[in-house]
């Protein structure tokens, strides 16, 4: 197991723009920024939209479902908090609601059996003292 | 200004681990071979200007390299395009002669990642370290699983590329890995971060690396020995991180090649020899698509077969890139181009006219590329 202040140090610092989409996931929900302007809608949290520029935006509940872009599967660990994870899957992951995010993709035996552009499901763990979102193939 | 600029000289430093050098000496001693191939004395030297160290950014870095030479340039500056820089500058070295800005100017890069800190190409690539997206590799391994699930991409054409690299890298005496590697070795190895296995990651190395440019005329005045000249030149810059990106298989060095080519009046099938940028497997074979020498999704057939090869129809990365000659961001290219033009080069392309070299930075975000000839 990793230890508390090795875990510490993967959780997102405090920021008030993000903040809320972690809290969020603590209660259960994935949540995105969508302009109130142009309907653009986008992650990671950013102050303005990029489409438009402009500041008006809000909170949306994420369905949850979304498509596998690209995925890469960790046989050596670039971080030693991960050492005891190999391998483990890293992946770009496309929401019904168009935004991009990293995720991991879990529940699947063997990652290379992964296919480009398939279907995917939203899981949310505990994992490193928080609420992670993961993906797992539908 | 096709053709009006020349690289008037070029130098470097050895390649490799290079222990107790700071980067700034590294860069004074690749500028010291370089006026010297140019043949010029250092004093005519009026614009100082300088990638960063990738291993450590910081600020007001060209003023001290400038100090280092001694120098008190009319230009001096530090662009911030990752391994796009040093192309980049020489475009901005070029335009900056033609508008009167100075005269002479010298474009150099150094560090040492591999005696110093490697820190920088193992950091988490965005703010979600929770998620383990740690490392430069992983980034580009991304791209590369997604060419192969968009294309039908296999692993053989992606370790053709190493290939070849490496064949040509094990010819230079100057490489830093000078082992060759077949197809079925590279097949061979246990996966590092899928689908990259280690071979498809460029080497970490110290070293410098410094040209010189000025305009033809000036060049023939100086009487110098061998110039090269710059036919054209073009920048393109993928601004989102991977993430964000709409397709991760294209990238903007789609215009910074259209840029250069329409600058060269030439096109792809006008080139004799290539170098290009080979940090991973991945890039080089994205980038030969995006410059147009195929069609996008055929990069993988395009390397296979010896294509890329000395010998083959596009040789690429004669003197081993980024994956065998050095993992310096860049620079080397322009210096093997320039070899290959003037005729000078180890693995030499017979009748070698017009060489492209593609510099790009991030993972695939910046790209810059320039277009040699003979004057």
């Amino acid at each position: 197991m990793t230890d508390d202040n090795a875990a510490a140090a993967l959780r997102p610092p405090e920021d008030p723009l993000s903040d809320p989409f972690w809290k969020s996931l603590a209660d259960g929900r994935l949540t995105f920024q969508k302009c109130k302007h142009c309907g653009n809608s986008w992650l990671p949290a950013r102050g303005e939209c990029p489409k438009c520029l402009q500041s008006d935006w809000a909170w949306e509940n994420a369905s949850g479902d979304a498509k596998l872009i690209s995925w890469i599967v960790y046989h050596r660990a670039f971080h030693p908090a991960f050492a005891d994870r190999l391998p483990y899957t890293v992946a770009v992951v496309e929401l019904a609601e168009g935004p991009r995010m990293t995720s991991n993709i879990v529940g699947v035996a063997d990652p290379e059996t992964l296919k480009v552009d398939q279907r995917l499901r939203l899981t949310i763990e505990q994992d490193f003292g928080m609420a992670v979102p993961r993906f797992i193939p539908v | 200004m096709r053709g009006k600029y020349v690289i008037a000289g070029i130098g470097q430093t050895a390649f490799g681990g290079l222990p107790g050098r700071s980067t700034v000496s590294l860069n004074v001693e690749a500028v010291r071979n370089a006026i010297a191939d140019a043949g010029i004395e250092k004093d005519i030297v009026d614009a100082v200007m300088v990638k960063y160290p990738t291993s450590r950014f910081e600020g007001m870095y060209s003023q001290k390299v400038a100090e280092a030479l001694g120098l008190m340039p009319g230009i001096n500056c530090v662009l911030d395009q990752a391994g796009a820089s040093n192309a980049s500058l020489i475009g901005y070295a070029a335009m900056a002669i033609e508008h009167g800005q100075c005269d002479v100017a010298v474009v150099c890069f150094a560090d040492n990642p591999k005696t110093g800190s490697r820190a920088a190409y193992a950091r988490s690539r965005d703010a979600n370290a929770m998620f383990g997206f740690f490392g430069t590799p992983a980034a580009y391994a991304m791209l590369a699983r997604r060419h192969m699930g968009q294309y039908g991409t296999t692993h053989a054409q992606l370790g053709a590329i190493a290939v070849a690299c490496r064949r040509h890298g094990a010819q230079n005496p100057k490489a830093q890995l000078r082992k060759a590697l077949t197809v079925d070795e590279y097949l061979a190895q246990p996966m590092m971060v899928a689908p990259f296995r280690r071979d498809d990651c460029c080497l970490v190395s110290d070293g410098g690396a410094a040209v010189v440019v000025m305009s033809a005329e000036r060049a023939r005045q100086l009487k110098v020995r061998a110039p090269v000249a710059i036919l054209g030149f073009g920048q393109g810059h993928t601004a989102w991180d991977v993430t964000q990106r709409p397709d991760l298989t294209t990238t903007m060095a789609t215009v910074s090649a259209a840029t250069a080519f329409k600058m060269a009046g030439l096109g792809p099938k006008n080139i004799d020899v290539a170098q290009i940028y080979d940090c991973f497997t991945i890039t080089a074979l994205m980038t030969l698509e995006d410059y147009g020498f195929c069609k996008k999704g055929d990069g993988g057939h395009y390397v296979e077969g010896g294509r890329i090869e000395i010998g083959g129809e596009l040789p690429m990365n004669t003197a081993g890139g980024l994956l065998s000659e050095t993992g310096m961001p860049g620079l080397q290219m322009v210096l093997e181009g320039v070899r290959q033009i003037r005729g000078e080069a180890v693995t030499q392309v017979p009748h070698a006219k017009t060489c492209i070299v593609s510099n790009q930075g991030g993972i695939m975000h910046t790209h810059s590329t320039l277009i040699l000839a003979q004057p």
